[in-house]
């Protein structure tokens, strides 16, 4: 590039930058600034009546605040949040906001001067007047760089990321010479973060080192693990920081041609991904010579069409060419012969997404976080029977018991840890003394689990670990593309061994053929699908082993969780002759109230929903799961 | 190919015609063009019908097995026509531990369903899906493209309850109107 382009490219980047922070003054400067929480888990929790809400009462008052609809935030278990901006006060965020509330705080915080401290989660900065999330115990613990945009720009608005510092390191990018590029990731030490961990820098230099014309760049966005919502929360609140490391990556291993693949199960990713691309595209930071420079590159969004296999790479490139999603053998890795049989690079949205921190700060700012074999920070989802749902980020390094009771709050109800599931279908189970192991690629591979993208389940006293292996069997077996046998018949093999358990019908002699088979089928698969398909049982068997020998010899569910095996009870003696609670709620009819007035459940009709049980008060607390279903009296 | 649905009478079998010829001149003749082909069509028609994939195999000059064996790998492809009402309901992990087995019995057994399926009536059908991320709210189904957390099933009736004062209301309008 010679210098004259050079000059140009930061001159017209200065102009974008100039122009994007004039529109935020214009915008948001000097008024209160709304701002909804209205990813697909806020909207879950109602965000969109929120927003309504806000956007109804500003109205009614004739105010000047805008409302904006932004990503997600992280803590999903006080969805819907949202955080309001007043000149005079630091950001203040808002958790479990409903309609009532956001009428409330129109009309005493943006009108008045109340900034209702009964409804506040915390303040985005240090202040004097509220508890700030770095007052928070488990704020030593984290640290935000990926995520650090999510739910605090308007992820519609192009200028919005530009004025918060976006794109700055795509234009310092493209006065480098791309050899050099290739260098800081590598010496950044950043790892593929889909789960394998293969180190991000080599892969592009592969890539750009292999002849052959065209090059393509993919985004894998095929999030299929069932548990993890971290790619769909970074495409919905931060689209332009991936497309961003994209544009770099492209710009490393020089190709024009880029597509970002993105599962069909998240149309509002989807949606999110369009609008950047269009803006960046009118923006010139991408199509021809971005920026003035001599640099090409433009992006295809591809929807996947829902199949978990697409996940692997080779597969997804098979469904970009229109074919079924069938994985290869490898080698030849993509980096050698990929797309269309070209050299080809599949990065993860995580991994693009980290790119531009190195870019902007250096490898050495990257490497200081984390450990040495894996540097920088890992994003993990947390679900299940967590107090603090939501994503966090962390450094790697951290052990699971400062993210699951330092980050995540522990478990709710008082109930006991059991388990933490850990990487989707590939990974495992793992039990409370494996708690302080660190979390990078390689411990928790040696632990029988693996990172995976991220997905992290917490389980409880109430989870049963057969019915968990059972059920990431029956996804894996339902998933399998059926190209290859051991993972075609061996899932299906271990499925109905499984659900022998489940039922109660198991024999100690299944239990070693099944262990067999889950070896041999980790040994003999073609692709990661299947070969990791038998984490979860061989894991479940290493630790919980009693609970399988439970199942099988006394046909219990020490979890009272197997349908099968349990049946509801009404304890005579604790039932409460007034109330009706559970005759009312009961979906199917099934209880009915004898002479005394005591309820009783036909076992016939019963269906096991639960409802019963929610149902009857705290204080009488008469209805109890028993197991095996003999042990309910003859009534 | 087992369970390709066709067109029951001439008029859908035109309205097929009329709506995958017009897709399909937004296309070129590509192969890797097909999923996204088959995308746009389910969007437009809700399913795959026969004639639809028939004429997409002649389009883009594959054999008609090439077609059925893409549409009948991946989840999102359906070859029967949609309720009026869509029904998904999450089995990811997270909605599974936090009872969407249970979620799925209730809903099965006030639809008379089972996952997969369309109501006599074409009202609702019902499916489930891997999983939706948004595992925090688990569990979850998503009505009609509106993802609904923490549904068991109590609230399974409420939402049937609501789609039936609406059907009520809207008899009402259309009788009124008579």
């Amino acid at each position: 590039m010679t210098t004259t382009e050079r000059t140009a490219v930061a001159g017209k980047f200065r102009e974008l930058k100039e122009r994007a922070e004039e529109h935020c003054r214009e915008r948001w400067g000097g008024r209160p600034v709304i701002m909804v929480g209205a990813a697909t888990c806020g909207r879950a929790a109602g965000a969109l009546d929120v927003l309504r809400a806000f956007e109804d009462e500003i109205r009614k008052h004739n105010l000047d605040c805008p409302v904006l609809e932004v990503g997600c935030m992280g803590h999903c278990y006080a969805e819907p949040l949202v955080i309001i901006s007043k000149p005079g006060y630091p950001p203040i965020c808002y958790g479990y906001v409903n309609e009532v509330i956001a009428e409330r705080l129109v009309r005493e915080f943006i009108i008045g001067d109340n900034p209702c401290p009964e409804f506040v989660i915390a303040a985005l900065e240090a202040n004097d007047m509220l508890p700030s999330f770095d007052d928070f115990p488990r704020a030593q613990y984290e640290k935000k760089t990926i995520l650090q945009n999510c739910g605090r720009i308007d992820p519609a608005d192009i200028e919005h990321y530009i004025a918060s510092g976006g794109y700055a390191a795509m234009a310092k990018t493209l006065e480098m010479a791309p050899e050099a590029v290739i260098d800081e990731v590598t010496n950044a030490g950043l790892r593929g973060r889909g789960g394998a961990g293969f180190p991000t820098g080599r892969k592009w230099r592969y890539c750009r080192d292999t002849p052959g014309r065209p090059k393509y760049l993919i985004c894998n966005a095929d999030e299929g693990d069932p548990g993890a919502f971290m790619d769909r929360s970074i495409l919905e609140s931060d689209p332009h920081s991936v497309i961003e490391g994209l544009i770099i990556a492209a710009y490393a291993i020089g190709t024009r041609h880029g597509y970002i693949y993105v599962r069909a199960e998240y149309p509002l990713a989807v949606e999110r991904v369009e609008t950047a691309l269009k803006q960046a595209k009118k923006a010139n930071l991408l199509g021809r010579n971005i920026l003035g420079s001599d640099f090409t590159f433009d992006i295809t969004l591809f929807r996947g069409s829902g199949a978990f296999v697409c996940g692997e790479e080779t597969a997804l490139i098979a469904s970009i060419e229109g074919m079924a999603g069938l994985p290869r053998y490898r080698p030849p890795y993509p980096s050698s012969r990929g797309l269309h049989g070209k050299p080809t690079v599949v990065n993860n949205v995580k991994t693009l997404a980290c790119v531009r921190h190195i870019m902007n700060d250096g490898a050495e700012s990257f490497r200081s976080t984390g450990t040495a074999d894996s540097p920088g920070t890992a994003v993990f989802a947390l679900a299940g029977k967590i107090v603090n749902t939501g994503l966090v980020e962390v450094p790697m390094g951290t052990t699971l018991r400062n993210i699951i009771f330092d980050v995540g709050s522990g478990i709710p109800h008082g109930r006991k840890f059991k388990a933490v599931q850990i990487g989707g279908p590939s990974g495992g189970c793992l039990p409370e003394s494996a708690l302080d192991l660190p979390v990078d690629f390689d411990s928790l591979r040696e632990a029988g689990a693996m990172m995976g993208s991220g997905g992290m389940v917490v389980l409880d006293e109430d989870d049963c670990m057969v019915e968990i292996a059972r059920y990431f069997l029956e996804f894996t077996q339902h998933e399998s593309c059926g190209k290859c046998t051991f993972c075609r018949l061996g899932t299906r093999q271990m499925l109905e061994v499984l659900t022998d358990f489940t039922l109660g019908q198991g024999t100690i002699e299944d239990l070693d053929n099944l262990e067999k088979l889950a070896e041999e089928v980790r040994d003999g698969s073609l692709c990661q699908l299947g070969r990791t398909a038998p984490n979860p049982i061989l894991t479940t068997l290493r630790y919980f082993r009693d609970e399988y020998l439970e199942h099988i010899e006394l046909g219990r569910c020490p979890a009272l969780m197997c349908m099968h095996l349990i049946a509801y009870y009404i304890l005579p003696d604790k039932c409460e002759r007034s109330c009706d609670a559970c005759i009312g709620t009961c979906t199917v009819e099934a209880i009915t109230s004898n002479k005394k007035r005591i309820k009783v459940i036909d076992q016939e009709k019963c269906v096991k929903c639960n409802t019963c049980l929610t149902a009857c008060p705290p204080q009488y607390n008469a209805i109890v799961k028993l197991s095996p279903p003999s042990e309910v009296p003859e009534q | 190919m087992a369970g390709v649905e066709k067109a029951r009478n001439a008029e859908e079998r035109e309205h097929i015609e009329q709506e995958t010829s017009r897709v399909l001149k937004g296309f070129g003749r590509k192969r890797q063009n097909l999923i996204p082909v088959l995308q746009k069509v389910q969007e437009c028609l809700g399913y795959l019908p026969g004639e639809a994939m028939t004429m997409i195999a002649d389009y883009l000059d594959i054999p008609d097995i090439d077609v059925y064996g893409v549409v009948t790998f991946y989840n999102q492809f359906r070859l029967n026509p949609p309720g009026k009402h869509s029904i998904r309901v999450c089995l990811g992990t997270a909605c599974h531990m936090k009872g969407g087995y249970i979620t799925l019995d209730a809903w099965k057994r006030r639809l008379d369903i089972g996952p997969g399926e369309t109501t006599a009536d074409r009202e609702f059908d019902l499916d489930t899906v891997a999983c939706v991320g948004c595992c925090t709210m688990a569990p979850v189904t998503v009505v009609d493209e509106k993802p609904e957390g923490k549904v068991e099933p109590t609230k399974v009736d409420g939402i049937l309850a609501a789609f039936e004062r609406e059907r009520e209301a809207g008899g009402k309008e259309t009788s009124d109107n008579d």
